[in-house]
């Protein structure tokens, strides 16, 4: 870890483990820092974003892709907004690759992608649902655009090909991102068993706000 | 903005529709924007009727609109990138909103998005009402904005969208290539509706089609009844998946 990094650790407004499965939603101020540490390898993070003062505006993975011309995320790209503005952006990254097509796991696909008695299982989007509801500012499933997963491996081929494969992450690999206005984070620490997105085997993730100096 | 209604034409094409089980047809003007229903059994075929048309699509269940369009499902289950014949378009809920029963161009893009006024305007410069009248330079978002307005939606209701006609591929890097030769004159794709869905259009060329000049195409939209999928169909049938979404799409419909 570099010394700027570890300033960085030093100045950590908020520092927060989420277990294996769980949801977690909470803000950073334009300016912050966002890290989100895979801290045992191989977890997918589905993550989204949303203006903390207009939730209508929120992150959209086709404009991101769009404007970026390019369908992965890494360092550099900028997350934009279903209103092309730029909310986010990456700047470390040290797993390479994220995913943007992928989507979250639910129950009603898990039925098609699976089979029926799957339904029963934890997903991703019951995590959002969930801590939408909790949150109580109105939001529910229309605010639920297609998202990012950090740390999932979704390769796409020339060919048109689309498949899950297995990770390119590890333990203690991060993604860094500033945030360019104040925004909602709603994260699924994903309890997928049903595919390699996690190495079958979901796990915690770190969760770090800290304030630039820059 | 009207569009030219027109009853079926004689002068039949190959593939074309069968006269006598056409609802109705519809001439969309270059990059207009439009919204319609389509019930569970009707079958909605658009045509290109020039070179490099893009129509970008979205859809919401019209019976409970919060259910929509729902791009990485219909990617990972079929695992593919983009839409041809044989693909469906799924739902957030596990369920077929339409089935894709016939296409001549064999690629549709659903991950590239919508293009908007910054990007129009950077492109091809001013082209507002008072220079051009009702030939303006229109964008996705604005006119899906427009549409959704009609049905009591807006920005909290814009998703990842199809671009039909359109064939972006990625390279080993990822990045995306558009297709400038994809698209040809009377090119056709064929939606076959398996639930009440609304469906918006816009017809404004594809936000990453490298063309210097703001050229959107004219597209005929023909509708007819064809009945819901059937027990063997190329779509239910083409993969374990497809099977289930048409399982619990049928379980709202009782034969």
């Amino acid at each position: 870890m570099s010394r700027h990094d570890q300033g960085a650790h030093d100045q950590a407004a908020h520092d927060e483990v989420v277990a294996a499965g769980e949801p977690w939603i909470g803000t950073v101020a334009a300016g912050q820092l966002l890290r989100i540490v895979d801290l045992e390898g191989n977890q997918a993070v589905d993550t989204l974003f949303y203006n903390a003062h207009d939730s209508a505006e929120r992150y959209s993975a086709v404009d991101t892709i769009r404007a970026q011309g390019n369908i992965y995320l890494t360092t550099g790209s900028a997350l934009r907004s279903n209103l092309g503005a730029t909310m986010l952006s990456i700047v470390e990254d040290t797993c390479g690759r994220h995913d943007t097509l992928g989507g979250a796991c639910s129950a009603e696909s898990n039925t098609v992608r699976y089979a029926f008695d799957k339904r029963y299982m934890h997903s991703c989007r019951d995590n959002f649902l969930l801590a939408l509801a909790r949150h109580d500012r109105g939001l529910g499933k229309r605010d639920l655009p297609s998202n990012i997963n950090f740390f999932m491996n979704v390769p796409v081929t020339p060919e048109g090909g689309l498949t899950f494969a297995d990770g390119i992450s590890a333990a203690g690999r991060y993604v860094q991102l500033r945030a360019h206005m104040d925004v909602l984070v709603l994260i699924s620490n994903c309890p997928q068993l049903n595919n390699p997105c996690n190495a079958y085997n979901p796990t915690p993730i770190q969760i770090q706000i800290c304030s630039t100096r820059s | 903005m009207n569009s030219s209604t027109s009853v079926t034409q004689s002068g039949v094409q190959p593939g074309a529709l069968t006269p006598t089980d056409e609802l109705w047809s519809e001439q969309l003007h270059p990059g207009e924007h439009w919204s319609g229903v389509l019930r569970r059994g009707t079958s909605l075929r658009l045509t290109a009727l020039e070179p490099r048309a893009n129509v970008a699509a979205l859809m919401y269940n019209y019976e409970s609109l919060a259910e929509r369009y729902n791009m990485a499902d219909t990617l990972k289950a079929q695992h593919t990138a983009y839409l041809t014949a044989g693909c469906v378009c799924y739902s957030d809920m596990g369920r077929v909103l339409c089935s894709i029963t016939a296409d001549s161009c064999g690629w549709h893009d659903t991950i590239c998005g919508l293009s908007d006024a910054a990007l129009v305007q950077e492109k091809f410069g001013a082209g507002g009402f008072q220079q051009r009248r009702n030939k303006f330079y229109r964008n996705g978002r604005d006119s899906m904005l427009n549409e959704l307005g009609k049905y009591g939606l807006g920005k909290r209701d814009l998703i990842a969208n199809i671009n039909f006609f359109s064939r972006v591929a990625a390279d080993d890097a990822g990045t995306l290539h558009f297709d400038e030769q994809h698209c040809r004159s009377g090119d056709y794709v064929e939606l076959r509706f398996e639930m009440h869905t609304l469906l918006l259009l816009a017809t404004c060329p594809h936000p990453l089609d490298p063309d210097t000049h703001y050229r959107p195409r004219p597209v005929m939209l023909r509708a007819r009844v064809t009945g819901p999928a059937p027990r063997q169909d190329a779509c239910r049938l083409r993969c374990e998946e497809n099977t289930r979404g048409f399982r619990n799409t049928e379980m709202m419909f009782p034969p």
